[in-house]
Protein backbone atom coordinates (compact mmCIF):
# COMPACT_ATOMS: atom_id res chain seq x y z
CA UNK A 1 0.00 0.00 0.00
CA UNK A 2 1.52 3.20 -0.75
CA UNK A 3 0.55 6.52 0.87
CA UNK A 4 1.79 10.15 -0.57
CA UNK A 5 0.25 13.56 -1.35
CA UNK A 6 -1.13 14.88 -4.16
CA UNK A 7 -1.79 18.64 -5.91
CA UNK A 8 -5.10 19.99 -6.06
CA UNK A 9 -6.16 22.47 -8.14
CA UNK A 10 -6.43 25.26 -5.38
CA UNK A 11 -2.26 24.51 -4.82
CA UNK A 12 -2.83 22.49 -1.80
CA UNK A 13 -1.04 19.00 -1.05
CA UNK A 14 -3.71 16.51 0.24
CA UNK A 15 -3.24 12.75 0.87
CA UNK A 16 -3.86 9.81 -0.64
CA UNK A 17 -3.65 6.47 0.13
CA UNK A 18 -3.31 3.48 -2.67
CA UNK A 19 -1.94 0.71 -4.11
CA UNK A 20 0.16 1.14 -7.73
CA UNK A 21 1.94 -1.43 -9.25
CA UNK A 22 1.97 0.56 -12.56
CA UNK A 23 -1.02 -1.91 -13.66
CA UNK A 24 -4.40 -1.16 -15.55
CA UNK A 25 -7.46 -0.28 -14.84
CA UNK A 26 -6.39 1.98 -12.86
CA UNK A 27 -8.99 3.07 -10.20
CA UNK A 28 -9.84 6.53 -8.99
CA UNK A 29 -11.81 5.97 -5.46
CA UNK A 30 -13.81 8.49 -4.73
CA UNK A 31 -15.33 8.25 -0.61
CA UNK A 32 -18.31 8.52 0.75
CA UNK A 33 -19.22 11.86 2.40
CA UNK A 34 -19.03 13.43 5.74
CA UNK A 35 -19.92 10.94 8.80
CA UNK A 36 -20.57 7.84 5.82
CA UNK A 37 -17.20 8.84 4.79
CA UNK A 38 -15.74 8.05 8.13
CA UNK A 39 -17.83 6.02 9.01
CA UNK A 40 -16.79 3.37 5.42
CA UNK A 41 -13.08 4.46 5.27
CA UNK A 42 -11.96 0.76 6.54
CA UNK A 43 -14.32 -0.79 4.78
CA UNK A 44 -13.98 1.38 1.23
CA UNK A 45 -10.14 0.49 1.57
CA UNK A 46 -10.88 -3.28 2.40
CA UNK A 47 -12.44 -2.98 -0.92
CA UNK A 48 -9.22 -1.63 -2.26
CA UNK A 49 -7.12 -4.56 -0.93
CA UNK A 50 -9.26 -6.82 -3.05
CA UNK A 51 -9.25 -4.96 -6.29
CA UNK A 52 -5.46 -4.89 -5.71
CA UNK A 53 -5.42 -9.25 -4.95
CA UNK A 54 -7.44 -9.29 -8.42
CA UNK A 55 -4.58 -6.85 -10.22
CA UNK A 56 -5.95 -3.74 -10.18
CA UNK A 57 -4.21 -0.38 -8.80
CA UNK A 58 -6.46 2.22 -7.21
CA UNK A 59 -6.40 5.71 -5.51
CA UNK A 60 -8.33 6.77 -2.56
CA UNK A 61 -7.50 10.74 -2.30
CA UNK A 62 -9.03 13.04 0.23
CA UNK A 63 -11.28 15.88 -0.62
CA UNK A 64 -9.94 18.66 0.63
CA UNK A 65 -11.15 19.80 4.04
CA UNK A 66 -11.43 15.81 4.96
CA UNK A 67 -9.39 13.61 7.13
CA UNK A 68 -5.57 14.58 6.75
CA UNK A 69 -6.44 18.01 5.01
CA UNK A 70 -5.16 20.84 6.48
CA UNK A 71 -7.40 23.23 5.13
CA UNK A 72 -10.95 24.24 6.29
CA UNK A 73 -14.26 22.62 5.69
CA UNK A 74 -16.83 25.38 5.70
CA UNK A 75 -15.07 26.72 2.72
CA UNK A 76 -14.99 23.40 0.65
CA UNK A 77 -18.12 23.17 -2.09
CA UNK A 78 -19.19 20.25 -3.90
CA UNK A 79 -17.77 22.50 -6.86
CA UNK A 80 -14.31 22.61 -5.48
CA UNK A 81 -14.54 18.40 -4.70
CA UNK A 82 -15.16 18.08 -8.04
CA UNK A 83 -12.49 19.74 -9.82
CA UNK A 84 -10.43 18.42 -7.13
CA UNK A 85 -10.99 14.49 -7.73
CA UNK A 86 -10.51 15.10 -11.81
CA UNK A 87 -7.27 16.67 -11.08
CA UNK A 88 -6.36 13.42 -8.95
CA UNK A 89 -7.72 11.44 -11.37
CA UNK A 90 -5.59 13.10 -14.15
CA UNK A 91 -2.42 13.26 -11.34
CA UNK A 92 -2.77 9.03 -10.79
CA UNK A 93 -3.48 8.42 -14.63
CA UNK A 94 -7.21 6.62 -13.29
CA UNK A 95 -9.10 5.08 -16.39
CA UNK A 96 -12.18 4.38 -14.17
CA UNK A 97 -13.95 5.69 -11.23
CA UNK A 98 -15.59 3.83 -8.14
CA UNK A 99 -17.68 6.25 -6.45
CA UNK A 100 -19.06 5.68 -2.93
CA UNK A 101 -22.78 6.65 -1.58
CA UNK A 102 -22.47 10.73 -1.68
CA UNK A 103 -18.96 10.26 -3.62
CA UNK A 104 -21.08 10.11 -6.97
CA UNK A 105 -22.09 13.40 -6.70
CA UNK A 106 -18.19 14.47 -6.78
CA UNK A 107 -16.88 11.79 -9.21
CA UNK A 108 -14.85 12.84 -12.39
CA UNK A 109 -17.24 12.24 -15.14
CA UNK A 110 -14.88 12.25 -17.97
CA UNK A 111 -14.11 8.53 -17.15
CA UNK A 112 -16.37 5.31 -17.16
CA UNK A 113 -18.30 5.59 -13.11
CA UNK A 114 -18.97 2.83 -11.31
CA UNK A 115 -21.71 4.00 -8.37
CA UNK A 116 -21.90 1.40 -5.18
CA UNK A 117 -25.24 2.88 -3.39
CA UNK A 118 -25.30 6.96 -4.82
CA UNK A 119 -27.08 9.05 -2.46
CA UNK A 120 -28.63 12.19 -3.13
CA UNK A 121 -27.33 15.43 -1.49
CA UNK A 122 -30.83 16.16 -0.48
CA UNK A 123 -30.57 12.89 1.09
CA UNK A 124 -27.35 13.27 3.30
CA UNK A 125 -28.48 16.83 4.32
CA UNK A 126 -32.06 15.12 5.58
CA UNK A 127 -29.80 12.60 7.62
CA UNK A 128 -27.58 15.24 8.92
CA UNK A 129 -30.44 17.80 9.90
CA UNK A 130 -32.89 15.31 11.77
CA UNK A 131 -29.44 14.18 13.87
CA UNK A 132 -28.67 18.07 14.69
CA UNK A 133 -32.94 18.47 15.65
CA UNK A 134 -32.30 15.19 17.85
CA UNK A 135 -29.28 16.23 19.61
CA UNK A 136 -30.93 19.24 20.26
CA UNK A 137 -34.12 18.07 21.48
CA UNK A 138 -31.60 15.72 23.95
CA UNK A 139 -30.17 19.05 25.29
CA UNK A 140 -33.54 20.45 25.94
CA UNK A 141 -33.60 22.74 23.03
CA UNK A 142 -36.28 23.19 20.30
CA UNK A 143 -34.97 23.60 17.01
CA UNK A 144 -36.69 22.45 13.34
CA UNK A 145 -34.94 21.34 9.89
CA UNK A 146 -36.91 24.06 8.03
CA UNK A 147 -35.14 27.11 10.46
CA UNK A 148 -31.52 24.96 10.75
CA UNK A 149 -32.10 24.56 6.70
CA UNK A 150 -32.63 28.79 6.33
CA UNK A 151 -29.64 29.82 8.48
CA UNK A 152 -27.32 27.18 6.79
CA UNK A 153 -28.39 28.62 3.08
CA UNK A 154 -27.07 32.08 4.65
CA UNK A 155 -24.45 31.65 6.97
CA UNK A 156 -23.33 27.71 6.33
CA UNK A 157 -23.84 25.31 10.02
CA UNK A 158 -22.55 22.71 11.66
CA UNK A 159 -24.25 19.22 11.27
CA UNK A 160 -23.41 16.35 12.78
CA UNK A 161 -19.93 17.50 13.82
CA UNK A 162 -19.16 18.95 10.43
CA UNK A 163 -18.70 22.83 9.52
CA UNK A 164 -20.68 23.06 5.83
CA UNK A 165 -20.37 26.66 4.47
CA UNK A 166 -23.56 28.03 2.85
CA UNK A 167 -22.78 27.35 -0.85
CA UNK A 168 -21.82 23.45 0.18
CA UNK A 169 -25.43 23.79 1.88
CA UNK A 170 -27.18 24.95 -1.13
CA UNK A 171 -25.51 22.59 -3.63
CA UNK A 172 -26.22 19.64 -1.38
CA UNK A 173 -30.07 20.51 -1.68
CA UNK A 174 -30.06 20.08 -5.46
CA UNK A 175 -26.92 17.85 -6.22
CA UNK A 176 -27.97 14.30 -7.53
CA UNK A 177 -25.81 11.66 -9.14
CA UNK A 178 -29.09 10.56 -11.11
CA UNK A 179 -27.85 12.24 -14.53
CA UNK A 180 -24.50 10.31 -15.15
CA UNK A 181 -23.88 6.81 -17.60
CA UNK A 182 -22.51 5.44 -14.04
CA UNK A 183 -23.29 1.84 -13.49
CA UNK A 184 -24.78 1.30 -10.28
CA UNK A 185 -23.93 -1.44 -7.62
CA UNK A 186 -26.91 -1.59 -5.76
CA UNK A 187 -27.03 -2.63 -1.88
CA UNK A 188 -29.36 -5.35 -2.99
CA UNK A 189 -26.92 -6.84 -5.74
CA UNK A 190 -24.03 -6.10 -2.77
CA UNK A 191 -26.63 -8.27 0.35
CA UNK A 192 -26.90 -7.69 3.93
CA UNK A 193 -27.16 -4.04 5.18
CA UNK A 194 -25.55 -1.06 3.96
CA UNK A 195 -22.65 -0.34 6.21
CA UNK A 196 -23.05 3.61 6.20
CA UNK A 197 -26.69 2.95 7.93
CA UNK A 198 -24.46 1.29 11.00
CA UNK A 199 -24.00 3.37 14.19
CA UNK A 200 -20.14 2.74 14.73
CA UNK A 201 -17.47 2.07 11.71
CA UNK A 202 -17.76 -1.33 10.74
CA UNK A 203 -16.15 -3.90 8.19
CA UNK A 204 -17.94 -6.73 6.45
CA UNK A 205 -15.69 -9.41 4.25
CA UNK A 206 -18.19 -10.65 2.32
CA UNK A 207 -19.98 -7.30 1.35
CA UNK A 208 -16.64 -6.10 0.33
CA UNK A 209 -15.66 -9.14 -1.35
CA UNK A 210 -19.01 -8.84 -3.16
CA UNK A 211 -18.52 -5.55 -4.16
CA UNK A 212 -14.66 -5.75 -5.48
CA UNK A 213 -16.03 -8.82 -7.65
CA UNK A 214 -19.08 -6.71 -9.31
CA UNK A 215 -16.76 -3.64 -9.78
CA UNK A 216 -13.99 -5.95 -11.62
CA UNK A 217 -17.17 -7.23 -14.10
CA UNK A 218 -17.40 -3.67 -14.87
CA UNK A 219 -13.72 -3.12 -15.00
CA UNK A 220 -12.61 -4.98 -18.05
CA UNK B 1 -49.62 -7.66 -9.24
CA UNK B 2 -52.30 -7.62 -7.42
CA UNK B 3 -52.86 -9.32 -4.31
CA UNK B 4 -55.65 -10.80 -2.13
CA UNK B 5 -53.87 -10.89 1.36
CA UNK B 6 -55.56 -10.15 4.16
CA UNK B 7 -54.09 -6.41 4.07
CA UNK B 8 -54.35 -5.35 8.00
CA UNK B 9 -52.79 -8.19 9.68
CA UNK B 10 -50.15 -8.93 7.21
CA UNK B 11 -49.05 -4.91 7.00
CA UNK B 12 -48.50 -5.46 10.67
CA UNK B 13 -45.85 -7.78 10.39
CA UNK B 14 -44.74 -6.32 7.58
CA UNK B 15 -43.79 -3.06 9.89
CA UNK B 16 -42.33 -5.54 12.43
CA UNK B 17 -40.25 -7.34 10.09
CA UNK B 18 -38.82 -3.97 8.26
CA UNK B 19 -38.42 -2.43 11.65
CA UNK B 20 -36.35 -5.20 12.84
CA UNK B 21 -34.39 -5.55 9.68
CA UNK B 22 -33.36 -1.68 9.97
CA UNK B 23 -32.14 -2.14 13.64
CA UNK B 24 -29.94 -4.96 12.35
CA UNK B 25 -28.76 -2.51 9.77
CA UNK B 26 -28.13 0.01 11.96
CA UNK B 27 -26.89 -1.60 15.05
CA UNK B 28 -25.18 -5.02 13.21
CA UNK B 29 -26.68 -7.30 15.67
CA UNK B 30 -27.08 -10.69 15.27
CA UNK B 31 -30.22 -12.28 13.63
CA UNK B 32 -30.54 -13.92 17.29
CA UNK B 33 -30.21 -10.86 19.09
CA UNK B 34 -32.91 -9.38 16.50
CA UNK B 35 -35.91 -12.34 16.79
CA UNK B 36 -35.35 -11.65 20.51
CA UNK B 37 -36.55 -8.13 20.73
CA UNK B 38 -39.54 -7.68 22.15
CA UNK B 39 -42.23 -4.71 22.73
CA UNK B 40 -40.27 -4.37 25.57
CA UNK B 41 -36.73 -3.91 24.70
CA UNK B 42 -35.20 -0.96 25.54
CA UNK B 43 -33.72 1.11 22.61
CA UNK B 44 -32.98 4.53 22.74
CA UNK B 45 -30.99 5.44 26.36
CA UNK B 46 -30.45 1.66 26.85
CA UNK B 47 -27.96 1.31 23.46
CA UNK B 48 -25.41 3.72 24.41
CA UNK B 49 -24.32 3.15 20.32
CA UNK B 50 -27.94 4.55 18.93
CA UNK B 51 -26.79 8.41 19.07
CA UNK B 52 -28.60 10.91 17.62
CA UNK B 53 -26.40 10.12 13.85
CA UNK B 54 -27.37 6.80 14.20
CA UNK B 55 -30.99 7.88 15.27
CA UNK B 56 -31.34 9.89 12.49
CA UNK B 57 -30.31 7.34 9.81
CA UNK B 58 -32.53 4.91 11.49
CA UNK B 59 -35.71 6.86 11.04
CA UNK B 60 -34.92 8.10 7.71
CA UNK B 61 -34.43 4.74 6.38
CA UNK B 62 -37.70 3.64 7.93
CA UNK B 63 -39.13 6.36 5.98
CA UNK B 64 -37.71 5.35 2.69
CA UNK B 65 -38.63 2.14 3.43
CA UNK B 66 -42.40 2.23 4.87
CA UNK B 67 -42.31 5.25 2.45
CA UNK B 68 -44.14 7.37 5.72
CA UNK B 69 -43.11 10.87 6.49
CA UNK B 70 -41.42 11.20 9.98
CA UNK B 71 -42.04 15.11 11.54
CA UNK B 72 -39.57 16.38 13.42
CA UNK B 73 -42.24 16.93 16.25
CA UNK B 74 -43.19 12.96 16.62
CA UNK B 75 -39.35 12.03 17.50
CA UNK B 76 -39.40 12.08 21.19
CA UNK B 77 -38.07 10.23 23.88
CA UNK B 78 -41.25 7.59 24.46
CA UNK B 79 -41.55 6.83 20.59
CA UNK B 80 -38.02 5.78 21.11
CA UNK B 81 -37.62 4.20 24.10
CA UNK B 82 -38.88 0.75 23.52
CA UNK B 83 -38.77 -1.50 20.51
CA UNK B 84 -42.99 -1.87 21.21
CA UNK B 85 -43.12 2.15 21.36
CA UNK B 86 -41.41 2.55 18.12
CA UNK B 87 -43.59 -0.21 16.24
CA UNK B 88 -47.04 1.20 17.69
CA UNK B 89 -45.54 4.38 16.10
CA UNK B 90 -44.94 3.36 12.41
CA UNK B 91 -48.41 1.44 12.39
CA UNK B 92 -50.51 4.58 13.51
CA UNK B 93 -47.87 6.43 10.66
CA UNK B 94 -48.63 3.63 8.09
CA UNK B 95 -52.74 3.69 9.36
CA UNK B 96 -52.73 7.26 8.43
CA UNK B 97 -50.87 7.52 5.31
Amino acid sequence: MLTGLWPTPSGSDEYVIGFDAGRAPRVLVVRALFDEGSKLRHFTVETMRRLDAAGVDSFLPDLPGTNESLLPLEQQTLDGWRAAMRAAANHFGATHVLAIRGGALVAPGHLPNIHYAPASGASLLRAMLRAQVIAAREAGEAQSREDLLERGRSEGLRLAGYNLGPDMVAELEQASPGESDAVEIAQGDVGGGGLWLRAEPAHDPVQADRIAELAMGHLR
Amino acid sequence: MATNLPAPTEQAEDIDLVLRQVLADVLGLSAERIAALDSDSGLFGDLPELDSMAVAGLLTELEDRLDIIIDDEDVDGEMLETFGGLLAFLQAKRADG
